[in-house]
């Protein structure tokens, strides 16, 4: 076993783990019934998905040429950075569009009181 | 091995963003879009990745890092209007 065939081996086994968690993640995104469950695919799976590609391509042009690894860092640092900031504010927008969701989905937006949602208003809600 | 897993990868891609573009078309409400949209820019960044793979050469890498930002941007103008009706307050 050369230590190149393990390498291979390794990019290729990252190249379609990669490949597998960002179709996983458009998936959800696309079969699921609701914004609120739609928003949990592409935040976490496909975010995954480019983690596991970039670090392929890291091992890849780390071994074949040589040269410094600083492109890939500054993706991967920016995506995973702006990943959360981005899924934040679009729960933001949804809330604030107050979007359909089916019965399935728990809990509801903390700013708004039971009455603004439909339910019967509390008299006395600190007690 | 590598130009297996090579194309799997990239038809897994493709995949993914054919089913963006669906999500996109037919996304019910706003925010559905701009979701749709925000994950294909990732998935496109992934694709260009596959693609300097595929080509042996670092040259495109630029391109995917001004995708990253430019899709940042965008995405929190677009939430910002529609939160504020506004995107410099």
């Amino acid at each position: 076993m050369n230590f190149f065939v393990i390498l291979e081996g390794v990019i290729a086994f990252f190249l379609i783990a990669g490949g597998i968690f960002a179709f996983i993640g458009s998936l959800g995104m696309a079969h699921l019934r609701d914004f609120y469950m739609r928003l949990h695919g592409p935040t976490k799976a496909t975010t995954l998905g480019i983690g596991c590609i970039l670090i392929s391509s890291m091992l890849y042009f780390s071994t074949t040429q040589g040269e410094p690894i600083i492109q890939e860092m500054l993706i991967t640092l920016f995506l995973f950075i702006t990943a959360p900031v981005s899924a934040h504010l679009l729960a933001k927008t949804g809330l604030h569009l107050k979007l359909k969701h089916v019965p399935k989905t728990l809990g509801k937006p903390v700013e708004l009181y039971r009455e603004e949602v439909g339910e019967k208003p509390v008299p006395h809600p600190e007690r | 091995m590598l130009d297996i897993a090579l194309k799997i990868s990239i038809t897994l891609i493709l995949m993914s963003i054919l089913l963006n573009a669906y999500r996109l078309t037919v996304g019910p409400d706003m925010p559905d879009r701009i979701l749709a949209l925000d994950t294909m820019y990732v998935n496109s960044i992934a694709l260009i990745v596959l693609m300097g793979l595929w080509l042996n050469t670092k040259t495109y890498f630029e391109a995917a890092l001004l995708i990253a930002m430019l899709g940042f941007i965008s995405t929190v103008a677009v939430c910002k209007y529609i939160l504020r009706g506004d995107i410099i307050e």
